[in-house]
């Protein structure tokens, strides 16, 4: 098992490295130049040959695997970055500063962390608590007017695009219905600021990612429970003499969990890494908001940042999957 | 160790009572299951019965109503998808349209049942210690957790699981396929049930496994002296098993009867054709096995008359074309009354002495070598 960790992790590091030496020859050898939306902004449009100084200062002129390594000593050691006459000091682990705040990436990252949990969790608790039950309630009733009603106003829904969905629950909500818990939606607030103040900041964002995520949810778990229930330990089960309830829950639920337990660790993990759709519609600014503004600025080192982070986030959540899984499943050993 | 749980068990006292009249009386019972392209029925017109202490073999092929059958008996068939009349009687009570309430209380306490493939039959999340424990519970709702589990414990050693108490917290998976049956008979007594359905127990396992649980399953037949209905395709279970036969054939009863009776002069061509595929251990290796011709035919649209006269090689001795036409009734075989069949032949048991018995007897099958 400690092995099987171990081995993970390494080969999780490996995928984190590839990723970053992705984004940066992204930005290396992609078809637009950094340097140039930079120097635009920050002199007004009126570039032109200073570009030469930007290139030179942001270090595009040096050879990628010497910026390569400057970035990767400075998630270790840390380093200083001169932009312009001014000369920064980066403490590790710097993943650089940002262009466009010269503030450093790894601070602004912690800073962002707790928007994007916020919605991770409430959204992943919403998946959870809409999916399992309706799941369980369909397939108990499979073949049903009830079962057929639900399975087909699930996928209807979850065929709408997200973005559509979470701009109409939001005009719904708040313009049409003024609904009481949203008053002041679109600013995340700390919890420390007060817990209700924080409810109503990520209310609606968690109806539209819970809601349209859950349907999927439902669907994962009415098809693994009809499995479960029909396997022959479940007639084991009531040829015992158990009442339906503990049929149902105890072996007919407690093994269909294992498939949803599974994707529900990954979803998690992507939830984590930020929600790019959820945040920017409902003004989280989180890291997913975050890196979208990065990627429009050509901010390298925010737009690296976000991508390892949502590596990491990945890996991550995989292996606490498998481990879960070893747990649920005690057929199942790590090796 | 042995004495002391069957002694102290209300069960044991209610069951000296009700010495005599049969554990279990199935009268005219039809199963059927609604589907797309009309019922079919799977079961239909079966009528037997078990006393305690006595084991009945139900033989037949797939598909024969083998299992639905007796499933039946504990209600397990989805109501709303199946549809079941005639009359199930187990020790008196009617469980025909019994309410599920009063259903839960019969099984796995006066009746229980073992089914093939243990590995899927036993739950693969809990340790085999808690699936036994929680049969007795459900059944026992004073037993406290640790009751429960020496009671597990105990089951386990009964049916010869070395080191009960540490391979109690096992999984099925940790089990060898032997033990896993034993772990599932020692589920179905546990809570010394009048009547043991073991629905073929020894199919997935190979035959020195199979010996021993068909050893074991006796001893404990004797021990809690249960009516035993045991489900097989295999003669040879039956002739080591079975007080009686019930040989079925799409859905019907064609031949019951006790086992000397139908294993020595059977009159009915299915049960000469199942007699005849046994392979002989003393033949040679050469020797081909004699199959029942063509398959087991479709429950949607079973034939005319008798099911089994597309594959009967005898109709021809039936005069007219009564084999095709007419559903033989189920008759008292010639001379013994304790002997039912349901064929059109005249003198089945001069046909099988003279013709189907020289080529399965071993000798002769030595010769045409």
């Amino acid at each position: 098992m400690f092995a099987y960790i171990v081995k993970r992790l390494i080969s999780g590091f490996l995928v984190v490295v590839l990723v970053s030496m992705a984004v940066f020859a992204l930005f290396w050898y992609g078809p637009s130049k950094p340097a140039q939306a930079i120097c635009d902004r920050e002199t007004s449009n009126r570039c032109g040959d200073r570009i030469e100084i930007y290139q030179e200062n942001l270090g595009y002129n040096n050879p990628i695997y010497s910026e390569y390594g400057k970035f990767v000593k400075g998630i270790f050691a840390g380093r200083e970055i001169t932009f312009g006459a001014t000369t920064y000091q980066c403490d590790a682990p710097c993943l650089g500063l940002s262009y466009n705040t010269k503030q450093p990436v790894t601070e602004e990252l912690v800073s962002r962390l707790p928007a994007t949990a916020s919605v991770a969790v409430g959204g992943a608790f919403l998946y959870l608590l809409f999916g399992i039950p309706i799941g369980v309630a369909a397939a108990r009733r499979r073949g049903t007017v009830t079962d057929k009603a639900l399975v087909s106003s699930f996928l209807f829904l979850s065929s709408i695009p997200y973005y559509l969905f979470a701009l109409l629950t939001w005009l719904y909500l708040t313009v049409l219905w003024e609904a009481p818990f949203v008053s002041d939606v679109g600013y995340f607030s700390p919890i420390s600021d007060g817990p209700l103040k924080w409810f109503g900041g990520l209310f609606l964002a968690w109806v539209a990612l819970g809601i349209f995520g859950c349907t999927q949810y439902t669907r994962y778990t009415r098809g693994a429970m009809v499995e479960a229930l029909s396997e022959d330990y479940i007639r084991t089960a009531k040829a015992k003499g158990l009442p339906a309830r503990t049929i149902v829950y105890k072996h007919g639920l407690r093994a269909a969990l294992v498939p949803v337990v599974t994707i529900f660790g990954i979803d998690f993990g992507i939830l984590l890494a930020g929600t790019i759709f959820t945040e920017r519609i409902f003004e989280i600014q989180g890291i997913g908001w975050w890196s979208l503004q990065a990627v429009g600025n050509k901010d390298l080192p925010v737009v690296a940042a976000t991508a390892m982070f949502s590596a990491v986030m990945l890996i991550v959540s995989n292996l606490i999957v498998d481990i879960v899984y070893s747990i649920l499943d005690p057929r199942v050993r790590l090796s | 160790m042995t004495s002391t749980v069957s002694s102290s068990d209300p069960g044991q006292a209610a069951r000296s009572e009700r010495s005599g009249g049969p554990i279990l009386e199935v009268e005219d019972l039809t199963v059927s299951f609604p589907t797309q392209d009309g019922p079919v029925s799977a079961v239909q017109g079966l009528s037997y019965s078990v006393e305690m202490g006595k084991t009945l073999g139900i033989v037949g092929e797939s598909g024969s109503g083998k299992s639905v059958s007796s499933m039946a008996v504990l209600g397990l068939h989805d109501a709303k998808s199946s549809t079941i009349t005639g009359s199930i009687r187990v020790d008196g009570t009617e469980v025909v349209g019994l309410s599920e309430a009063r259903m839960r209380k019969l099984r796995g306490n006066t009746v229980s049942m073992i089914f093939q493939d243990a590995l899927a039959a036993l739950h693969p999340f809990y340790k085999i210690g808690a699936q036994l424990a929680e049969a007795y519970q459900v059944h026992h709702p004073s037993a406290s957790d640790r009751d429960a589990r020496r009671k597990a414990i105990e089951m386990l050693d009964r049916v010869g699981i070395p080191q009960p108490d540490r391979r109690v917290d096992d999984f099925p998976h940790q089990f060898s396929g032997g033990m896993r049956q034993r772990a599932m008979i020692a589920m179905g007594l546990i809570n010394d049930p009048s009547l043991l359905i073991a629905d073929e127990p020894t199919t997935a396992l190979d035959v020195t496994v199979q010996a021993q649980i068909l050893d074991l399953l006796q001893d404990l037949q004797r021990e809690f002296n249960s009516a035993v209905i045991i489900i097989t395709h295999d003669l040879g279970v039956i002739a080591e098993m079975a007080d009686d036969v019930l040989v079925m054939y799409a859905g019907r009863c064609v031949e019951y009867g006790t086992t000397k009776e139908i294993l020595t002069h059977p009159e009915m061509p299915y049960t000469w054709g199942l007699l005849s595929s046994i392979p002989d251990v003393q033949a040679s290796t050469d020797a081909r096995l004699i199959p029942i011709p063509g398959n087991p035919p479709s429950l949607l649209s079973p034939p005319s008359g008798c099911s089994f006269h597309p594959r009967c090689s005898f109709t021809d001795k039936v005069p007219g074309n009564l084999c095709s036409e007419k559903l033989p009734a189920l008759t008292p075989a010639a001379s013994r009354v304790e002997h039912l069949k349901r064929c059109h032949l005249a003198n089945p048991d001069a046909i099988y002495q003279a013709e189907v018995l020289p080529e399965i007897a071993p000798e002769l099958v030595e010769e045409n070598r």
